[in-house]
Protein backbone atom coordinates (compact mmCIF):
# COMPACT_ATOMS: atom_id res chain seq x y z
CA UNK A 1 0.00 0.00 0.00
CA UNK A 2 2.84 2.62 0.87
CA UNK A 3 4.67 1.59 -2.36
CA UNK A 4 1.85 2.43 -4.39
CA UNK A 5 1.08 5.78 -2.74
CA UNK A 6 5.08 6.45 -3.46
CA UNK A 7 4.45 5.34 -6.43
CA UNK A 8 1.47 7.50 -7.49
CA UNK A 9 3.29 10.73 -5.28
CA UNK A 10 6.18 10.27 -7.15
CA UNK A 11 4.47 10.53 -10.76
CA UNK A 12 2.46 13.50 -9.55
CA UNK A 13 5.86 15.48 -8.64
CA UNK A 14 7.32 13.88 -12.07
CA UNK A 15 4.49 15.44 -13.67
CA UNK A 16 4.70 18.69 -11.97
CA UNK A 17 8.61 18.95 -13.25
CA UNK A 18 7.10 18.85 -16.78
CA UNK A 19 5.05 21.42 -16.82
CA UNK A 20 6.20 24.53 -19.01
CA UNK A 21 6.31 28.29 -17.42
CA UNK A 22 3.25 30.11 -19.46
CA UNK A 23 3.08 33.22 -17.08
CA UNK A 24 2.31 36.60 -18.16
CA UNK A 25 4.68 39.20 -18.02
CA UNK A 26 4.21 41.69 -15.25
CA UNK A 27 3.35 44.95 -17.20
CA UNK A 28 1.48 42.75 -19.02
CA UNK A 29 -0.79 41.66 -16.15
CA UNK A 30 -1.12 45.36 -15.24
CA UNK A 31 -3.01 46.49 -18.53
CA UNK A 32 -4.77 43.66 -20.17
CA UNK A 33 -5.12 45.10 -23.44
CA UNK A 34 -4.00 43.88 -26.55
CA UNK A 35 -0.35 45.17 -27.52
CA UNK A 36 -0.64 45.98 -30.99
CA UNK A 37 2.01 45.34 -33.68
CA UNK A 38 4.65 47.19 -35.26
CA UNK A 39 3.67 47.21 -38.91
CA UNK A 40 6.39 45.39 -41.00
CA UNK A 41 7.45 48.71 -42.82
CA UNK A 42 8.54 50.46 -40.00
CA UNK A 43 11.22 48.19 -39.36
CA UNK A 44 15.16 48.64 -41.00
CA UNK A 45 15.46 46.13 -43.60
CA UNK A 46 18.14 43.63 -43.37
CA UNK A 47 21.52 44.12 -44.72
CA UNK A 48 21.79 41.73 -47.72
CA UNK A 49 17.72 41.04 -47.62
CA UNK A 50 14.79 42.75 -49.59
CA UNK A 51 15.22 46.77 -49.21
CA UNK A 52 12.63 49.49 -49.09
CA UNK A 53 12.49 53.12 -47.03
CA UNK A 54 11.98 52.09 -43.63
CA UNK A 55 8.71 53.91 -42.59
CA UNK A 56 7.55 53.74 -46.26
CA UNK A 57 4.70 51.67 -46.57
CA UNK A 58 4.36 51.66 -50.80
CA UNK A 59 8.17 50.94 -50.85
CA UNK A 60 7.93 48.39 -48.44
CA UNK A 61 4.42 47.16 -50.31
CA UNK A 62 5.95 47.02 -54.12
CA UNK A 63 8.97 44.86 -52.93
CA UNK A 64 6.59 42.45 -51.72
CA UNK A 65 4.65 42.75 -54.37
CA UNK A 66 7.84 41.68 -56.38
CA UNK A 67 8.10 38.62 -54.40
CA UNK A 68 4.14 37.71 -54.82
CA UNK A 69 4.64 37.64 -58.28
CA UNK A 70 8.09 35.80 -58.35
CA UNK A 71 5.59 33.05 -57.28
CA UNK A 72 3.84 33.29 -60.70
CA UNK A 73 6.30 30.72 -62.65
CA UNK A 74 5.11 31.96 -66.26
CA UNK A 75 6.22 35.47 -65.61
CA UNK A 76 9.21 34.24 -63.48
CA UNK A 77 10.87 32.23 -66.36
CA UNK A 78 9.39 33.86 -69.24
CA UNK A 79 9.90 37.36 -68.89
CA UNK B 1 -3.60 47.97 -49.22
CA UNK B 2 -2.22 44.57 -49.25
CA UNK B 3 -4.66 41.91 -47.83
CA UNK B 4 -2.46 38.82 -46.83
CA UNK B 5 -4.19 35.68 -47.84
CA UNK B 6 -2.97 32.16 -48.67
CA UNK B 7 -4.30 30.16 -51.57
CA UNK B 8 -4.06 26.29 -52.65
CA UNK B 9 -3.85 25.36 -55.95
CA UNK B 10 -5.69 21.81 -55.71
CA UNK B 11 -4.14 20.36 -59.21
CA UNK B 12 -0.58 21.24 -58.28
CA UNK B 13 -0.18 19.98 -54.74
CA UNK B 14 1.38 16.85 -54.47
CA UNK B 15 1.27 16.74 -51.07
CA UNK B 16 5.18 16.65 -50.39
CA UNK B 17 4.46 18.46 -46.71
CA UNK B 18 7.23 20.71 -48.22
CA UNK B 19 5.16 23.65 -46.99
CA UNK B 20 4.43 21.69 -43.20
CA UNK B 21 8.48 21.09 -42.55
CA UNK B 22 9.34 24.81 -43.61
CA UNK B 23 6.93 26.06 -41.33
CA UNK B 24 7.80 23.73 -38.55
CA UNK B 25 11.65 24.96 -39.26
CA UNK B 26 11.62 28.30 -40.00
CA UNK B 27 9.43 28.96 -36.71
CA UNK B 28 11.05 26.12 -34.75
CA UNK B 29 6.97 24.82 -33.71
CA UNK B 30 7.16 22.72 -30.38
CA UNK B 31 6.16 19.62 -30.89
CA UNK B 32 2.63 18.15 -31.24
CA UNK B 33 1.86 21.39 -33.25
CA UNK B 34 1.51 22.03 -36.62
CA UNK B 35 0.35 25.24 -37.70
CA UNK B 36 0.53 24.18 -41.58
CA UNK B 37 -1.01 20.46 -42.83
CA UNK B 38 -1.83 18.89 -46.14
CA UNK B 39 -5.19 17.49 -45.78
CA UNK B 40 -5.82 14.91 -48.58
CA UNK B 41 -9.62 13.58 -49.79
CA UNK B 42 -9.79 10.42 -51.92
CA UNK B 43 -6.82 9.22 -51.03
CA UNK B 44 -5.21 6.44 -53.26
CA UNK B 45 -8.06 6.79 -55.81
CA UNK B 46 -6.29 8.14 -59.43
CA UNK B 47 -8.71 10.88 -60.51
CA UNK B 48 -10.12 11.98 -57.48
CA UNK B 49 -7.57 12.48 -55.05
CA UNK B 50 -6.79 16.11 -54.10
CA UNK B 51 -4.23 17.36 -51.50
CA UNK B 52 -4.58 21.21 -50.18
CA UNK B 53 -2.00 22.78 -47.81
CA UNK B 54 -4.24 24.37 -44.30
CA UNK B 55 -3.12 27.04 -42.00
CA UNK B 56 -4.67 30.10 -40.41
CA UNK B 57 -6.22 31.79 -43.52
CA UNK B 58 -6.42 35.18 -41.65
CA UNK B 59 -10.11 35.54 -42.42
CA UNK B 60 -10.88 38.64 -43.47
CA UNK B 61 -14.24 38.21 -40.84
CA UNK B 62 -12.40 35.82 -38.79
CA UNK B 63 -14.51 33.72 -36.37
CA UNK B 64 -11.76 33.02 -33.84
CA UNK B 65 -11.70 36.93 -32.91
CA UNK B 66 -15.50 36.93 -32.51
CA UNK B 67 -15.60 34.12 -30.17
CA UNK B 68 -12.90 34.75 -27.82
CA UNK B 69 -13.41 35.48 -24.07
CA UNK B 70 -10.12 37.59 -23.89
CA UNK B 71 -10.09 39.45 -26.83
CA UNK B 72 -6.81 38.46 -27.55
CA UNK B 73 -6.79 38.53 -30.96
CA UNK B 74 -5.97 41.58 -33.48
CA UNK B 75 -5.25 42.33 -36.86
CA UNK B 76 -2.22 43.71 -38.48
CA UNK B 77 -2.65 46.56 -40.90
CA UNK B 78 -2.08 44.00 -43.90
CA UNK B 79 -4.95 42.00 -42.93
CA UNK B 80 -2.79 38.84 -41.13
CA UNK B 81 -4.84 37.65 -37.83
CA UNK B 82 -2.47 37.58 -34.85
CA UNK B 83 -2.74 36.93 -31.39
CA UNK B 84 -1.22 37.81 -28.11
CA UNK B 85 0.01 34.73 -25.99
CA UNK B 86 -0.12 36.81 -22.86
CA UNK B 87 -3.66 37.52 -22.82
CA UNK B 88 -4.48 34.04 -24.24
CA UNK B 89 -5.92 31.67 -21.29
CA UNK B 90 -6.10 28.56 -23.39
CA UNK B 91 -9.61 27.85 -23.90
CA UNK B 92 -10.10 26.94 -26.71
CA UNK B 93 -13.24 28.30 -27.94
CA UNK B 94 -10.90 29.71 -31.03
CA UNK B 95 -10.71 26.20 -31.75
CA UNK B 96 -14.44 25.35 -32.13
CA UNK B 97 -15.06 28.30 -33.91
CA UNK B 98 -12.13 28.37 -36.65
CA UNK B 99 -13.97 26.10 -39.77
CA UNK B 100 -9.62 25.32 -40.47
CA UNK B 101 -8.76 24.07 -37.34
CA UNK B 102 -6.18 26.02 -37.21
CA UNK B 103 -5.66 27.00 -33.67
CA UNK B 104 -3.29 24.39 -31.92
CA UNK B 105 -2.73 24.06 -28.50
CA UNK B 106 0.43 22.65 -27.14
CA UNK B 107 0.83 20.34 -24.01
CA UNK B 108 2.62 22.59 -21.55
CA UNK B 109 2.56 19.44 -19.06
CA UNK B 110 1.56 15.96 -17.97
CA UNK B 111 -2.09 14.82 -17.71
CA UNK B 112 -2.79 16.52 -20.93
CA UNK B 113 -2.43 20.27 -19.64
CA UNK B 114 -3.37 22.59 -22.46
CA UNK B 115 -0.53 25.63 -22.86
CA UNK B 116 -1.28 28.61 -24.66
CA UNK B 117 -3.10 29.21 -28.41
CA UNK B 118 -0.78 28.61 -31.43
CA UNK B 119 -1.20 29.25 -34.95
CA UNK B 120 0.17 30.58 -37.96
CA UNK B 121 1.11 34.07 -37.63
CA UNK B 122 2.05 34.29 -41.81
CA UNK B 123 5.30 34.69 -40.79
CA UNK B 124 4.48 37.90 -39.04
CA UNK B 125 5.15 37.20 -35.61
CA UNK B 126 3.13 38.79 -32.63
CA UNK B 127 3.08 41.88 -30.60
CA UNK B 128 6.30 41.35 -29.45
CA UNK B 129 9.35 43.77 -31.02
CA UNK B 130 9.90 42.79 -34.11
CA UNK B 131 12.44 40.28 -34.87
CA UNK B 132 13.64 40.30 -31.29
CA UNK B 133 14.17 37.08 -29.14
CA UNK B 134 11.31 37.12 -27.45
CA UNK B 135 8.89 37.33 -30.65
CA UNK B 136 11.11 34.68 -32.32
CA UNK B 137 10.24 32.13 -28.97
CA UNK B 138 6.55 33.11 -28.85
CA UNK B 139 5.54 33.36 -32.38
CA UNK B 140 8.32 32.29 -34.83
CA UNK B 141 10.29 34.21 -37.49
CA UNK B 142 8.55 37.59 -38.59
CA UNK B 143 9.41 37.43 -41.74
CA UNK B 144 6.94 40.28 -43.09
CA UNK B 145 9.42 42.89 -41.02
CA UNK B 146 12.25 41.52 -42.99
CA UNK B 147 10.62 42.16 -46.23
CA UNK B 148 10.17 38.40 -47.29
CA UNK B 149 6.68 36.27 -47.81
CA UNK B 150 5.95 33.16 -45.53
CA UNK B 151 8.48 30.41 -45.80
CA UNK B 152 5.72 28.01 -46.50
CA UNK B 153 4.71 30.01 -49.76
CA UNK B 154 8.33 30.69 -50.86
CA UNK B 155 9.26 26.96 -50.50
CA UNK B 156 6.27 25.41 -52.09
CA UNK B 157 8.21 23.14 -54.82
CA UNK B 158 5.47 23.29 -57.40
CA UNK B 159 4.13 26.56 -56.41
CA UNK B 160 0.38 25.05 -55.51
CA UNK B 161 0.49 27.35 -52.24
CA UNK B 162 0.22 30.90 -52.76
CA UNK B 163 0.59 33.63 -50.44
CA UNK B 164 0.86 37.25 -50.17
CA UNK B 165 -1.96 40.16 -51.16
CA UNK B 166 -5.05 38.43 -51.92
CA UNK B 167 -5.53 40.29 -55.02
CA UNK B 168 -1.89 39.69 -56.57
CA UNK B 169 -2.42 35.71 -55.51
CA UNK B 170 -5.92 35.59 -57.22
CA UNK B 171 -4.68 37.26 -60.23
CA UNK B 172 -1.54 34.60 -60.81
CA UNK B 173 -4.26 31.74 -59.50
CA UNK B 174 -6.92 33.37 -62.59
CA UNK B 175 -4.36 33.73 -65.44
CA UNK B 176 -3.47 29.46 -64.65
CA UNK B 177 -6.88 28.46 -64.88
CA UNK B 178 -7.28 30.37 -68.22
CA UNK B 179 -3.98 28.57 -68.88
CA UNK B 180 -5.71 25.36 -68.33
CA UNK B 181 -8.53 25.64 -70.47
CA UNK B 182 -11.95 24.95 -70.04
CA UNK B 183 -11.35 21.10 -70.08
CA UNK B 184 -14.72 20.09 -67.80
CA UNK B 185 -13.56 16.40 -65.91
CA UNK B 186 -10.04 16.52 -67.99
CA UNK B 187 -8.39 19.28 -66.39
CA UNK B 188 -7.10 17.30 -63.80
CA UNK B 189 -3.81 16.17 -63.11
CA UNK B 190 0.06 17.24 -64.39
CA UNK B 191 -0.99 17.05 -67.90
CA UNK B 192 -3.13 20.33 -67.22
CA UNK B 193 -1.90 22.34 -64.16
CA UNK B 194 1.02 23.23 -65.70
CA UNK B 195 -1.08 24.21 -68.82
CA UNK B 196 0.88 21.99 -70.58
CA UNK B 197 -0.06 21.47 -74.37
CA UNK B 198 -1.06 17.71 -75.09
CA UNK B 199 1.91 15.93 -76.17
CA UNK B 200 2.30 16.14 -79.90
CA UNK B 201 0.72 19.29 -80.81
CA UNK B 202 2.55 22.34 -80.57
CA UNK B 203 1.89 26.01 -79.47
CA UNK B 204 -0.58 26.81 -76.53
CA UNK B 205 -2.91 25.01 -74.78
CA UNK B 206 -6.90 25.75 -75.22
CA UNK B 207 -7.86 28.90 -73.48
CA UNK B 208 -4.76 30.57 -73.23
CA UNK B 209 -4.53 34.48 -72.86
CA UNK B 210 -3.47 36.21 -76.08
CA UNK B 211 -0.68 37.76 -74.22
CA UNK B 212 0.20 35.11 -72.06
CA UNK B 213 3.71 33.38 -72.76
CA UNK B 214 4.52 30.36 -74.82
CA UNK B 215 3.57 27.75 -71.96
CA UNK B 216 6.83 25.26 -72.91
CA UNK B 217 8.85 28.02 -75.09
CA UNK B 218 12.56 27.81 -74.25
CA UNK B 219 14.22 31.32 -72.55
CA UNK B 220 15.74 32.94 -75.37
Amino acid sequence: MMRRLLLAAGILVLGGCMEVEQASTPERQAGQTVRRDTAAWNNEPLAGGPKWSKGDRTSWEEQIKKRQLAQHEDRRIYQ
Amino acid sequence: MARMKFLCDAERCIECNGCVTACKNENEVPWGVNRRRVVTINDGVVGAEKSISVACMHCSDAPCMAVCPVDCFYRTADGVVLHDKDLCIGCGYCFYACPFGAPQFPQAGAFGLRGKMDKCTFCAGGPEEDRSEAEFKKYGRNRLAEGKLPACAEMCSTKALLGGDGDVIADIYRERVARRGNKGAEAWGWGSAYGQPPKGAGGAAPGVAPSAPAPTGAKS
